[in-house]
């Protein structure tokens, strides 16, 4: 255990950040394409909601290892070798991050459509009947309530993405999972280092938790 | 009444929900002023064609129109007429997310009908008439039943409405706080506002309104003064229903 830390501890430390940076860009897309998709699911426009069904239920029923050698190899060898464009060389990163966001992207457009379904339509009505416009209704009366329902899945989905970077190794991403592969094929020792991996996982893990518990009373007692 | 303009006509209106008829031809007017009460049985089409007078029910056929717009019409700007509709709900339908004071600005403000003091001053004198100032700075969870409803109409009164609609207002409440409620709109009734009320209370409806409207099956099958169709309601199911409610 003292020589996983001591010769790979500052390597594993650093591909957890790797693994942190893959996340936070996942998310940081996935938000705004749950967002999008979660509004455009309780749309009157039958276009709209149609379009976004279609697209959770696709990223739903696909595994995200599948989506994840999907966009790396078959996206660019479609382009390239079939439709003879060419050009498209995707990194690791750009692969995993258009993964996790679509995959991640995907449930939190439910969580956002659930969290807005939540909010009494009376809501909605009394805001309209005074005359506000539709998205100024959305914007004032019922996302700040639905917000509210909507935090403590959003977290979860969260913590649930974090670890799916895990699944990105196999396109090889340098995160945690990879490089804990490479140290154990370089020293054997795979107890103690997936021990460790195990370990780091979880306490990042509970420090988000942490954090979204503190966020979470917070906007519990916000007036 | 001081003038008798027509606030709201409403000719050969139709709706359904797909299949389902609810408003077969339901005509009216409603003259500046004038409370019209509807009463009938529950499913009888009366919920409908209140909330088909803002368009929060698109219509299927027949014309609205208020204060000369006529509502029915797609390209006319609905926001524009609600802004002088009122409107209050069974359920109250207060924004939870916000106090009472910033329920009765919200729409002012944001609609730019007033800047934020005199909005503020606005919701004041608003609460002041319902009998809740002390209450403006509570949030709809701290209110009793009767409270939230008398919050409710001022919101509605914050927007200077010309016409307001009342959708079984006190159907959600304990029966000790249906007076309140019905004391703020009898008030608003004698102060000469246009009102258009679907309620239970057939004691109100005898004491306030103009023009009671007796509706079953989607069409007004009665139409008479409050005298009148209490005493000798003419439709052997305005009878019937009369019997059982009275």
């Amino acid at each position: 255990m003292s020589r996983i830390l001591s010769t790979y501890g500052g390597i594993l430390v650093a591909a957890m950040g790797q693994t942190l940076l893959l996340a936070l860009y996942g998310l940081l897309f996935a938000c705004v394409i749950g967002m999008v998709v979660g509004i455009m699911s309780v749309l009157h426009n039958r276009a709209c909601r149609a379009i976004a069904a279609i697209f959770v239920n696709l990223i739903r029923g696909v595994p995200m290892i599948v989506l994840a050698y999907f966009i790396f190899f078959g996206v660019p060898y479609f382009w390239n070798t079939i439709l003879q464009i060419g050009g498209l060389t995707l990194t690791a990163l750009q692969a995993g991050t258009i993964c996790l966001a679509l995959n991640c992207g995907a449930y939190m457009a439910e969580i956002i459509r659930a969290g807005i379904e939540s909010v009494d339509v009376g809501q909605m009505e009394a805001a309209r009947s005074l005359g506000l416009p539709y998205w100024r209704s959305m914007q004032r009366v019922v996302l700040p309530q639905a917000i509210k329902t909507m935090i403590p899945s959003i977290i979860n989905q969260f913590i649930i993405t974090l670890k799916d970077t895990s699944i990105l190794s196999v396109i090889g991403f340098p995160e945690l999972v990879n490089t804990a592969k490479n140290v154990v094929a370089a020293t054997f020792l795979s107890f103690q280092t997936w021990a460790v991996v195990g370990l780091m996982y979880l306490i990042v893990i509970l420090l988000l938790q942490r954090a979204a518990k503190v966020l979470e009373r917070r906007l519990k007692y916000a007036k | 009444m001081q003038s008798n303009a027509v606030k709201i006509h409403v000719s050969h209106l139709k709706k359904s929900f797909k299949e389902l008829e609810v408003l077969e031809d339901v005509s009216l007017d409603v003259l500046e002023g004038e409370v019209v009460v509807i009463i009938g049985p529950s499913g009888s089409g009366k919920s409908t064609f209140l909330r088909c007078l803002n368009r929060l029910e698109e219509s299927t056929g027949g014309e609205i129109v208020i204060d000369g717009i006529s509502i029915t019409d797609k390209s006319v700007d609905i926001n524009k007429v609600r802004e002088r509709v009122g409107m209050v709900f069974q359920h109250f339908n207060l924004f939870n997310n916000m106090n009472v004071l910033r329920n009765l600005m919200l729409a002012p403000v944001d609609l730019k009908k007033a800047d934020k003091a005199q909005a503020r001053e606005r919701a004041m004198a608003m609460l002041e008439r319902v009998g809740l100032s002390d209450k403006a700075e509570s949030y709809p969870s701290q209110l009793s039943g009767g409270q939230k409803q008398r919050v409710a109409i001022a919101r509605a009164l914050c927007m200077k409405p010309d016409i307001m609609l009342f959708d079984e207002p006190t159907s959600a409440l304990d029966p000790e706080m249906v007076g309140e409620v019905l004391e703020v709109m009898k008030e608003l009734a004698r102060d000469g506002m246009t009102m258009v009320v679907v309620t239970h209370e057939m004691g109100f409806a005898r004491e306030v309104a103009d023009r009671v409207l007796f509706m079953d099956g989607g069409t007004i099958l009665e139409e008479a003064t409050p005298e009148e169709i209490f005493s000798h309601p003419k439709n052997p199911r305005t009878q019937d229903f009369l019997n059982k409610v009275l």
